[in-house]
């Protein structure tokens, strides 16, 4: 099988692999550039643990060819911290234990993150619309649900950092 | 397998026709990948329709809006004209799926998946919408209903793919609306499923109806009697009622791990009701 030579943007910063063509975009991420923050949980695209955000929009990578990447841009966890800085929804969610094992929590970060990129004020029903492409098996979602409404209400302005 | 990410119709149509092996269509590939990494099949070749600008767009035209092939359901819910003129087929796109997944599905793509749950589909046959088709023998136009031929089978020949689909234009007094039964609230598949569009006159009475079914036959189910009661009314309960009798007669369901074939046949009749009373509210609101 001939390889894709593929140049695109990852967390802002130009990059370039090879892969197969049927390869996809979480495996290219996770096995070739050693980015294994994005988890495979179903590779079938219900489980929402690879979650990245793809030219602006939240999906799963394992649903996604890594050829396809070519001259896009591709958003990860591994670039929602700023250096030793964790995003307001990182901290809110270690401080509200928003997480029990952790495979579904980076998906739910980018996922969230898209979420208040678009609606800075989301309800719970509309987080946990947005959210229900993100199974989590040790939390229950109360936990996360309030993380991420604490995180948005930090991030308007209206409360300090936790 | 090659992969290919042509930038026009015409480059597609050849990739493919010059293709001897087995080739696919990738548009938002949220079925497509899933079947490869399974092994359920072994493209030689992949055409990637994203990188066409045309089939990348929402088009208003003189006969309707033209959605193209790569448009996933996320961006088709962002246009104000389709969510405006075609609330039934928006909210059944909207209803495929994750956020993520709405992310990178088609209506193009869930169509010639030929899943008989397929949500968008009754949204689309109830909607009259016409798929068109680019293939080496030119393009041509065909209604929705007549892509699937049976649960992921098309009537698509070789070389052939759906490249837009056309939401024609409404009368006055037009509407329609989606509705479908899972047990849960989000991320399944339809038990049932129902697309109704309706036109109003000044009076409130229904002058035309169209009625379509999902997940309750091996194929989108139309059904012509449903429409018929509804037609020369106001929507009054025994019109509903004669309507929801219809849907429940013509569904021919199997029993599966989500509904027996007693209860899919019920909610037929119970969601077209439902869905029949939104599409008129909304349809007279458009006069």
């Amino acid at each position: 099988m001939s390889q894709v030579h593929v140049t695109t943007k990852i967390n802002g910063d130009s990059t370039e692999y090879l892969c197969d063509a049927d390869e996809t975009l979480l495996d290219v991420l996770r096995d070739r550039l050693q980015m294994t923050g994005s988890k495979e949980g179903c590779g079938t695209g219900d489980c929402g643990a690879c979650t990245i955000i793809l030219d602006g929009r939240p999906v799963c990578s394992c649903l996604v060819l890594g050829a396809e990447a070519e001259g896009r841009s591709v958003e990860t966890i591994e670039g929602m911290a700023n250096g030793e800085e964790l995003h307001p929804l990182q901290r809110h969610f270690l401080n509200g234990a928003a997480l029990q094992c952790g495979i579904c929590t980076p998906g739910i970060l980018v996922a969230a993150k898209a979420l208040l990129a678009q609606n800075a004020n989301p309800s719970e029903t509309e987080i946990r619309y947005w959210l229900a492409g993100n199974l989590c098996r040790c939390t229950g979602y109360d936990k996360i649900i309030r993380a991420v409404q604490s995180a948005a209400a930090e991030m308007r302005g209206e409360t300090h950092a936790a | 397998m090659r992969y290919e990410s042509p930038t026009t119709v015409e480059a597609a149509v050849t990739l493919l026709a010059n293709e001897a092996g087995k080739a696919h269509i990738l548009a938002g590939g949220t079925d497509l990948l899933v079947r490869l990494r399974s092994g359920f099949i072994e493209p030689d070749l992949i055409v990637d329709l994203k990188r066409i600008d045309a089939l990348k767009s929402i088009t208003m035209e003189s006969d309707g809006l033209r959605v193209g092939a790569a448009v996933p359901s996320a961006m088709l819910n962002e246009h104000a004209d389709a969510v405006a003129g075609w609330p039934g087929v928006c909210e059944a796109a909207i209803l495929i799926g994750s956020t993520q997944v709405q992310g990178r599905a088609t209506i193009s793509g869930n169509l010639c998946n030929a899943s008989p749950a397929a949500d968008s589909v009754p949204a689309m046959v109830a909607a009259r919408a016409i798929a068109r088709i680019s293939g080496p023998q030119g393009m041509r136009d065909v209604p929705v209903e007549e892509i699937a031929t049976g649960p992921g089978k098309t009537s698509l020949a070789k070389g052939e793919f759906v490249d837009s689909i056309l939401l024609p234009k409404r009368a006055p007094g037009t509407s329609d609306a989606y509705l479908r039964f899972i047990p849960r609230t989000e991320m399944d598949i339809a038990v049932v499923g129902v697309g109704i569009c309706v036109t109003v006159d000044k009076t409130g009475t229904c002058t035309a109806a169209r009625v379509a079914l999902g997940a309750v036959a091996a194929k989108i189910l139309v059904v012509e009697a449903a429409a018929q009661a509804l037609i020369g009314t106001k929507g009054d309960e025994a019109a509903l009622n004669a309507l929801a009798a219809a849907c429940s007669a013509a569904a021919t369901p199997i029993d599966d791990k989500r509904g027996t074939v007693a209860f899919r046949k019920e909610i037929a009749g119970t969601l077209a009701k439902r869905a029949a009373k939104i599409a008129l509210s909304r349809a007279e609101k458009n006069l």
